[in-house]
């Protein structure tokens, strides 16, 4: 097993560089350079030197222990001064030793993960941690580090060893007149089913946090959308001009809203029998618009025709506030009125939407926890129809498990059999 | 002096399967047993098949293996189980009458013209450097072989308790294989040691039948074997009573008193073939329990009463048996008793069956773990075959886990180990709807023709059984019906405009054989078996195309072979945990190195690296 280092801060001039040496020869050949080392997991200030005394720098040492540690192998981590000359010249020490290498990208990572410390979504939080950019991106990606995920499918996992037990007892052990467990089976794929709906329905949500909201400005042309892009992002984002039909496809602006991460998309204008080209932008705008996650309709002040018609995403704006007198959702990008109110109401709908109990985020997840719901409604189906195959059953069932065994570790026949005997009085 | 290709140590099912086996692959074979009366004897209870076990009976037939024609022979008795249950999990079994069973097997025996029968304890394998050379019989002759297959079952070591009296035996009334134990002891082989039990045996004039629930056979029996097609014997009933809180207040009352809990016995015991101490003690809150009272045989005078095996001293059987409805004056000829034996730990054993550390030398059924008929006969079969080839020279069959129970059966045992007795269930197979015994022979019968272990008479059964099946099934698919048609013949099915043919249509539900014939009469003159098979296979064919990408997978990653000399921690980039876990487990191919507890993806694409390189550089 190769000890592999890497600096683990960001390149460059900066006041505290840290380099990582992970593997056997992490402690060795820190005390090589220290002398000696700390205490476990207490730092302490030591003069490194190379192999002929040279002084290299005077470092905090850290070091951690196989099994207790970010790698689950030993590790040392050197603070240094954050100068390219010192970490070059540490770094060149550190690959003198020819057990040590340089670690490739993400290599320290995957040794967590293969050491058993991480589990896969795990992973995907801590780069999801190193990502994040807004308030509410790391505090999901801390959840999630923490183990939330695991947690969540090792409850449902245990639902669906109990009825997998149910139904084998059933078939391997008809002769021991155990009964019916219909209901009971019934029960555990229930309580797995409305766990994996509630997830669902909250997974897509978090992935936005994760990659973005988006927020489209919808309208007729003239309404004033790039205007109020513009005066949202207090800056001139889009270009905006009298002419219809100036935003011809689809313009995205990234903002922090309120600790969200949110696109913006300015569409094109809705206009009846509009030139070709156009046609596909409004096309392609309308598309986009459908499939955002919040949409602001604006309708100008002086427009007189009928309000349109609101889904449960749609803000309504009555734009050009300073043309005529409306009494709601008035804003105007020339005065600035009703500015905070609209980003205020953006950030109440988003944490609305975020506001769902879940752990789940990414669309990875989203495809398991699918195929799992998909195998358990057909397990559902077939037990309600009554007299049903019950190794049909039992496939399904194993199909869900199997699906959340992407999320999770293995679900092992024995498992299954444990609970079997556990439970029933088995054997003539 | 003697040479042989083949040695089998032991006459139990795993001896007689190994010693015909390897007879019919053209081995010349002896078989060593105690007794020559050893043949056939069943230690336990009169039955043969069930869940899982009926699954395996039918691949050992399939074989060309005895089991399935002797139990056929001597049924009194015969239940499908699960017959309102999908064909996948069906299970055959049969009520087994003692003598016939014994009579049939001896028969086989003797009529295989290359095996030998001696009678005689073997004492000792010969042994030259890691090569096992024979046996030597009775402390002093001995016989050569190139290969020994030893299937000691309980004997080893073995030793009986009732109540607080215990004494050394292989089963009620034979001797315990002794010498043999220690020597293999004295090998360093990783060894431990387990328990069984048996109840008490009853008098058959002692019941009063008249008082308790009969239970028949199906009108319509199952067969065994795929080579038989009618019932031989006669038929019996069996009868059903229950325990209840008088029998478990005198269980109890005497619990300290039982071998297995006065702390006699140091062996695990079965959990899903629990003593009436385990049954009364675990699940106190039940207050009744089933007892099956099955007839040894015809003219057999004993009856088994399935569901109370013990090992209380003799009185106290004799006092809870009597508190059981229909048993009030029952009389017991031979007290329940338990036993306790050597196994040795199968995860040293390759996937031929063969212990890794001494070329030759085969183990099979329960020595390795195992307990039933059934399981120590499918192993002997497998070590048999092996053997022989061993013997010739020949690289070792293999099963894999998606062809049949064997192949879950061996693999669960080499790579898993063993922490109780292991028996089959339909459950330890992941893709057991496709191994059904129903189609146990379209599975294993072309690998034992390409083998040579099938003679003659099944070749000839299974190639036009196989014959009909294909026309069967191009005179199906040859008529093809549009939604259109079916709807104006009064049928419900999906206006989706594709054309289904006869064998898609019996995948749908509602489109039996006789709703077929009605829509083109010539079906009607496939045979009822054949019918009967492919109403089988297609209960399940959207599952099994599902399926089969994944075993696709899995039979990659059978057949990719981890050499057992394999040093995990030069692997570079494994961790110190996984290379440790790995050095324990041994895993024989991929496909178990997948299922270790705690593998990544990450770990398994590193093993598969170093396996190709070596076996670029072996080629080299
Ligand atoms: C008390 C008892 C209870 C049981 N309960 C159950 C149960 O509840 N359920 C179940 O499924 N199964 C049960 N069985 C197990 C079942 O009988 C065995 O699993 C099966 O018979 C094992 O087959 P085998 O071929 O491995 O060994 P066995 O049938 O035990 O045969 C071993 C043979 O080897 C011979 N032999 C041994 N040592 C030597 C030697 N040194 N030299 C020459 N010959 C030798 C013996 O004579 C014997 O013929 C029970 C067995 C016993 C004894």
């Amino acid at each position: 097993m190769d000890t592999i280092f890497a600096l683990a801060s960001a390149r460059g001039k900066s006041g505290v560089a840290v380099i990582r040496i992970s593997g056997p020869r992490a402690h060795v050949v820190a005390r090589a350079m220290a002398g000696n080392l700390p205490p476990l997991r207490e730092a302490g200030l030591r003069m490194l030197r190379d192999g002929v005394g040279e002084r290299l720098d005077s470092a905090l040492v850290l070091c951690f222990a196989q099994g207790a540690s970010f790698t689950g192998e030993d590790v040392t981590e050197l603070m240094v001064h954050g100068s390219l000359a010192t970490v070059t010249a540490i770094e060149h020490c550190l690959a003198q030793d020819h057990a040590l290498r340089l670690a490739q990208p993400g290599e320290f990572t995957r040794r967590a993960l293969d050491n058993g410390m991480m589990d896969l979504t795990q992973v995907e939080a801590l780069s999801d941690l190193l990502e994040a950019e807004t308030e509410s991106q790391r505090r999901q990606a801390l959840r999630v580090l923490d183990g939330a995920i695991g947690k969540v499918v090792a409850e449902w996992r245990a639902h669906l060893v109990k009825a997998a037990a149910l139904v084998e007892t059933a078939i391997d052990f008809v002769e021991e007149d155990v009964g019916n467990f219909d209901d009971m089976i019934l029960q555990e794929l229930r309580a797995v089913q409305a766990g994996l709906q509630s997830e669902m329905a909250g997974q897509r949500a978090r992935e936005r946090v994760q990659t973005g909201f988006e927020v489209a400005l919808i309208g007729p042309v003239n309404a004033g959308k790039s205007s109020l892009l513009n005066a949202l992002a207090g800056r001139e984002a889009a270009i905006t001009s009298d002419i219809a039909g100036t935003t011809r496809d689809v313009l995205e602006v990234r903002m922090d809203v309120g600790g969200y991460a949110v696109t913006f998309l300015d569409t094109a204008g809705l206009r009846d029998a509009p030139e070709q080209v156009e046609a596909i932008g409004i096309a392609r705008g309308k598309a986009r618009a459908a499939q955002a996650d919040l949409r602001i309709i604006l309708q100008p002040a002086n427009d007189i025709s009928d309000l349109p018609e609101l889904g449960a995403n749609d803000i309504l704006v009555r734009s050009k506030a300073d043309l005529g007198p409306v009494s709601q959702g008035a804003i105007s990008a020339v005065t600035g009125q009703g500015l905070d109110w609209l980003l205020d109401e953006i950030i109440a709908r988003l944490s609305a939407l975020t506001a769902r109990d879940g752990v789940t985020v990414r669309q990875r997840h989203a495809q398991s926890m699918q195929q799992a719901e998909a195998g358990l409604t057909d397990a559902i189906d077939k037990i309600c129809q009554g007299d049903y195959i019950a190794e049909l059953v039992a496939a399904d069932i194993r199909t869900a498990m199997t699906a959340l065994d992407s999320l999770i570790g293995v679900v092992d026949v024995e498992d299954v059999l444990g609970d079997i005997f556990s439970n029933f009085c088995i054997g003539k | 002096m003697k040479q042989y290709d083949v040695i089998v140590v032991g006459g139990g099912h795993a001896g007689v399967e190994a010693a015909l086996a390897a007879g019919r692959m053209g081995a010349a074979t002896a078989l060593v047993t105690f007794r020559k009366d050893d043949l056939g004897v069943m230690s336990c209870n009169p039955a043969f098949g069930g869940l899982g076990k009926g699954h395996l009976v039918r691949e050992i037939d399939a074989l060309d293996g005895a089991m399935g024609r002797a139990s056929d022979y001597a049924a009194i008795q015969y239940r499908l189980l699960n017959r309102s249950k999908g064909p996948a999990v069906q299970g055959p079994r049969v009520q087994a009458d003692r003598a016939r069973y014994r009579a049939a097997i001896q028969k086989i025996v003797a009529n295989a013209p290359l095996v030998d029968v001696v009678e005689a304890e073997v004492t000792a394998l010969a042994i030259t450097g890691d090569t096992v050379r024979g046996v030597q019989i009775n402390g002093e002759v001995m016989l050569h072989a190139r290969a020994v297959v030893l299937t000691t079952g309980t004997f080893l070591g073995g030793k009986v308790f009732i109540g607080d009296k215990s004494f050394p035996a292989g089963r009620m009334g034979n001797a315990a294989s002794t010498i043999l134990a220690q020597q293999l002891r004295g090998m360093g082989l990783p060894m431990g040691r387990l328990k069984t039990g048996t109840p008490p045996r009853l008098r058959r004039g002692s019941i009063d039948w008249e008082s308790l629930e009969q239970q028949p056979g199906d009108d319509i029996p199952e067969y065994m074997s795929f080579l038989t097609d009618r019932t031989i014997a006669p038929q019996v009933s069996c009868a059903i009573t229950h325990t209840n809180s008088q029998t478990h207040d005198i269980v109890r009352a005497n619990l300290d008193r039982s071998a297995m809990y006065g702390g006699h016995i140091e062996g695990v015991g079965p959990r899903y073939c629990p003593s009436i101490e385990d049954k009364i003690s675990r699940f106190a809150d039940k207050d009744s329990h089933q007892v099956f009272l099955e007839p040894e045989g015809l003219d057999d005078d004993i009856v088994y009463p399935n569901g109370i095996s013990t090992s209380l001293p003799a009185e106290v059987q004799e006092a809870y048996v009597r508190t059981i409805r229909g048993l009030e004056r029952a009389e017991i000829t031979q007290p329940g008793y338990a036993i306790e034996y050597d196994y040795i730990d199968p995860r040293a054993l390759d996937l031929s069956l063969q212990l890794m550390a001494l070329k030759g030398f085969f183990l099979a059924g329960q020595i390795n773990g195992t307990t039933g008929y059934e399981e120590a006969g499918a192993q002997g079969l497998v070590a048999g075959l092996n053997a022989a080839r061993h013997a010739a020279g020949e690289e070792p069959v293999r099963f894999s886990r998606s062809d049949s129970y064997i192949g879950v059966m061996i693999d669960d045992l080499t790579a898993r180990g063993v922490t109780e007795p292991y028996r089959m269930f339909t459950s330890r197979a992941e893709y057991r709807l496709s191994l059904r015994a129903d189609n146990a022979d379209q599975r294993l019968t072309p690998l034992g023709i390409a083998w040579g272990c099938v003679g003659p008479q099944r070749r000839h059964v299974f190639q036009s059984k196989l014959e009909a099946l294909l026309s069967a099934k191009a005179l199906l698919q040859s008529q093809t019906f549009t939604p259109a048609q079916l709807q104006a013949a009064g049928h419900r099915v999906s206006e989706d405009g594709t054309r289904r043919n006869g064998l898609e249509l019996l995948g749908l539900s509602g489109f039996g054989f006789d709703v077929l014939e009605t829509l083109h009469a010539p079906f009607a003159d496939i045979s009822d078996e054949i019918k009967d098979q492919l109403t089988k296979e297609m209960v399940y064919a959207a599952y099994l195309r599902r399926q089969e990408s994944q075993i696709a997978a899995l039979r990659s990653d059978e057949a990719r072979a981890i050499p057992s000399e394999l040093d995990y921690s030069q692997i570079s980039g494994l961790s110190r945990e996984l290379a440790t876990k790995l050095s324990m487990a041994r895993p024989k191919t991929m496909a178990q190195a997948a299922r270790i507890d705690g593998m990544t993806p990450a770990a398994l694409v590193l093993l598969l690296a170093r396996l190709q390189k070596q076996e670029k550089r072996a080629r080299a």
